[in-house]
């Protein structure tokens, strides 16, 4: 079959001085959950444009520590300032969690693949999301509801590990508040004052009745969740180039020198992080590739 | 492959002493000179002053995890093979300051590093190391990002390729098809010729600055007795390959042997030393490391060589991805004969051996092929064998 | 009377299967509801019927002394909830509570037992559908038990 979109046919745009970093300071910070915090950063020369693609993301640098791969879950059409939702999982996104408004923090980007938000115009989206793999999609949910028109039908799944781990509640609430969006969210476990769902995301899939030919799925979150719910479209007749996911792996450089995110024939900071399925379901399939 | 930039000249022949005049002559050119030199009991690349620090009368005796010098009945220069270093150390250098930063008033202020490229005259370059160059000027080079410190030195380096007469016990370049002649990349190219008391060298250039050296060298157009004694010696060498990788299909062979019992025997013997990658003279892979100092004031940012066989190479919060040594094997090897065509459009093996050589307990990448198609059961294999 | 049957061959869990079959069930079924908060059935005890659930939602809970009631699972329309009619001692492993006013269709466990004990046409078909939907839910919970979204997976 032909595929009908081309993931790596997402245009780029070299970054001049790709290994040094651009400072930038915080502007706001919030703290989203226990674990998680959202930066909002601003250039601290004023200057450049800092445009990204909705999947993209930043090598964000804290001063002495490291350096990390953050994706961006901002706005594209607003990329000043730069947001990133960052979840407190190693030494640097530890040190980055203490930083405070007017601190500054070392920029490397934009770089990798997107998601296809152009080639799903005149198409259902389905977007689901797992845990912090909710903020590379934002950006996707902002450009889908700018131009709602232009998409058919807009589905938003949602799963997190309890409900105090659900990112960005109030913007949840507004979504979910539109007549022309679904939004439908789940959490692994609760107690009883939660009134929401309880089960993992793909038990949100059941009752979804897709147009599998004129539908675009985009996923995100943990391995074994983008295996499962990838697994359930296909069950509904989706093909797999229709189905787009996000991988993680190591990575040090960001343009595909240092060979850490090597992830099959492909390194993720460059062909990647954005896949279509058919890129990756025989990776996925075997063990510590 | 390698492509040829500029006509190949007519060869000449020059005598052994001359080769002191070569040197003299890049080195009036402002040029580093870098080449094959005894260091710690092996024949390293290091600075070079002149040709008394050439190993001189020694060759080396290589086996799969075994590698020891010998000395010479006569007075080559060249009569080695290669040695645990490659030209990468020059071009690539294996610890790099990418930029410094400090904090001026609470602010962050990097300061990227801007040293000037040195000029290296890179000496005794083998046929399969020229094509290791040539690889990764494919990485650095040709992609949408490429490495400026590579790009300036590369660009600066003069390449004296030296032609190989002596093959060692490790070397497969015929079936990389990387040797054992230099065919292009370089800009002077050398036979070594020891002729019962003649010794001498049969030379070509190619390119216009390598014509421009050796013309500053006394010389006489080489004879056609000459010119077919240097042949004839390569001719020998490319017959006394000590190791033998079969390539065909090779990229389909490991793509489909993902997942194959051999990865578990080669990880039984495996210590994930990293020595492979370290002596590979194409592996690029590198790590960054930032430190400060301690007043907290001053970081720095390096790059270091990395090796794909560390746990820490696929860290990711959680966990390492290639856990196990069968899958760190696995990985270097398929990326090495396989994905290496996906991303580069080319081998990622020139057939040099020094994986095998320098491997504490002897793995043989071409013995772990050999096995690997051996215990190949898919329908193309069998086929394959059959129309064999 | 209005009878059950168009109910419960709009409901999903029912799909494919023939009138004929749906007509034995009709039998053992009664209109239910509850408002938010009302149990439905509690944990250990007899747990003889099956429901299909029309519209609503519910919880399945365990209680915990130190943690209170936590939710394991949420079930809304289209679904289908209980099994442990089908095996003795025939006791409810969970407390199942709605969450919000829930309408469904109650099968005396006990008559459906023995309908599907007569008619293993109807039993196969039942248990066909029964099997599907234990399946989907041991795969949710497994994912559940990894705690995917925690920082070791």
């Amino acid at each position: 079959m032909e595929p009908v979109f081309d993931s790596k046919a997402a245009p780029k745009e070299a970054v001049v001085r790709p290994m040094v970093p651009e400072i930038f300071r915080v502007e706001k910070y919030r703290k989203e959950t226990h674990d998680t915090y959202t930066l909002e950063l601003k250039s601290a020369s004023g200057t450049g444009e800092h445009r990204f693609k909705a999947g993209q993301f930043n090598m964000l640098y804290k001063f002495g520590v490291g350096e990390a791969a953050i994706s961006i879950s901002g706005d594209p059409s607003l990329p000043n300032p730069l947001i990133h939702t960052i979840r407190t999982v190693g030494s640097v996104t530890k040190a980055m969690s203490k930083l405070k408004v007017g601190d500054t923090i070392g920029v490397r980007g934009p770089f990798g693949s997107c998601w296809p938000v152009q080639e799903a115009v005149g198409n259902d989206v389905v977007i689901i999301a797992g845990g912090i793999g909710l903020a590379p999609l934002r950006p996707v949910i902002y450009q889908v509801l700018a131009e709602r028109r232009k998409y058919g039908k807009v589905f938003l799944f949602y799963g997190t590990r309890t409900p105090d781990d659900l990112l960005y509640r109030g913007e949840l609430e507004k979504w979910r508040a539109r007549f022309d969006m679904e939004v439908l969210v789940t959490v692994d476990r609760a107690s009883s004052d939660w009134h929401g769902n309880v089960g993992v995301v793909t038990t949100l899939l059941k009752k979804l009745v897709l147009d599998s030919d004129n539908t675009v799925a985009m996923i995100c979150g943990p391995e074994i969740m983008m295996r499962f719910v990838a697994m359930d479209l296909i069950k509904k007749e989706m093909t797999l180039d229709r189905i787009y996911v996000s991988m993680e792996r190591n990575m040090k450089c960001g343009i595909g020198l240092c060979g850490h995110c090597q992830y099959g024939p492909t390194f993720i900071c460059k062909d990647g992080p954005v896949y279509t399925y058919d890129q990756v379901i025989e990776l996925l399939a075997r063990r510590e590739i | 492959m390698l492509e040829p930039v500029v006509e190949i000249e007519q060869q000449v022949t020059f005598k052994q002493e001359q080769l002191q005049t070569l040197f003299t002559v890049l080195q009036k050119r402002d040029y580093q000179l870098v080449g094959p030199t005894i260091r710690d009991g092996a024949i390293a690349y290091d600075e070079l002053n002149s040709t008394a620090d050439l190993p001189v009368g020694w060759t080396d005796e290589q086996d799969a995890g075994r590698y020891r010098l010998a000395s010479r009945k006569d007075a080559a220069y060249f009569g080695y093979v290669v040695g645990p270093h490659s030209w990468k150390k020059f071009l690539y250098p294996p610890v790099l300051s990418l930029w410094k930063a400090n904090l001026q008033k609470g602010e962050v202020v990097v300061a990227p590093e801007a040293a000037e490229a040195p000029k290296y005259a890179l000496i005794g370059v083998r046929s399969c190391e020229l094509h290791a160059i040539a690889i990764q000027d494919k990485i650095f080079l040709q992609g949408e990002y490429t490495d400026p410190v590579y790009k300036a030195r590369r660009e600066k380096a003069f390449i004296v390729a030296v032609n190989c007469v002596t093959t060692g016990g490790t070397c497969f370049c015929v079936s990389m098809k990387t040797g054992p002649k230099a065919t292009c990349g370089f800009d002077l190219a050398l036979t070594e010729v020891i002729d019962g008391q003649r010794h001498y060298f049969v030379a070509e250039s190619g390119s216009v600055l390598g014509a421009e050296v050796l013309a500053e060298i006394t010389k006489q157009q080489a004879t056609a007795e000459e010119q077919q004694d240097a042949k004839d010696l390569m001719e020998k060498a490319a017959k006394k390959m000590g190791r033998q990788l079969d390539t065909t299909g090779i990229y389909e062979l490991l793509y489909r042997n993902v997942e194959c019992a051999r990865w578990e025997n080669v990880a039984g013997r495996c210590l994930t030393c990293t020595n492979c990658t370290m002596v590979c003279p194409t592996c690029f892979c590198m790590t960054v490391v930032d430190t400060t100092d301690l007043t907290g004031q001053n970081a720095e940012r390096t790059r270091h060589w990395d090796s794909c066989f560390t746990l820490d190479f696929s860290y990711i919060h959680g966990g390492s991805i290639r856990n196990s040594p069968k899958s760190r094997y696995r990985q270097w090897m398929t990326h090495k004969l396989a994905a290496w065509q996906d991303q580069f459009g080319t081998s990622g093996c020139v057939g040099c051996g020094r994986c095998i050589t320098w491997c504490p307990v002897g793995i043989d990448i071409t013995e772990e092929a050999r096995a690997i198609r051996a215990g190949d059961k898919s329908d193309k294999a069998t086929m394959a064998i059959k129309e064999h | 009377m209005e009878t059950l049957e168009p109910i419960l061959a709009a409901h999903p869990f029912f799909t494919g299967m023939s009138p004929e079959l749906l007509k034995l069930l009709v039998g053992c079924a009664s209109n239910v509801k509850y408002d938010a908060g009302d149990f439905i059935s509690r944990e250990g005890q007899d747990a003889s019927e099956f429901f299909i659930i029309r519209q609503g939602k519910v919880a399945l809970e365990l209680f915990s002394p130190t943690h209170g009631p936590i939710t394991v699972e949420t079930l809304e329309d289209g679904e289908v909830m209980g099994w442990s009619w089908l095996l003795p001692p025939y006791r409810s492993h969970f407390d199942a509570r709605a969450v919000v006013l829930t309408r469904a269709i109650r099968f005396d466990g006990k008559c459906l037992r023995g309908k599907l004990e007569e008619d293993h046409h109807l039993g196969y078909e039942m248990l066909k559908r029964f099997v599907k939907i234990i399946v989907e839910r041991l795969s949710a919970t497994r994912l559940q038990l990894l705690d995917i979204y925690g920082t070791r997976v």
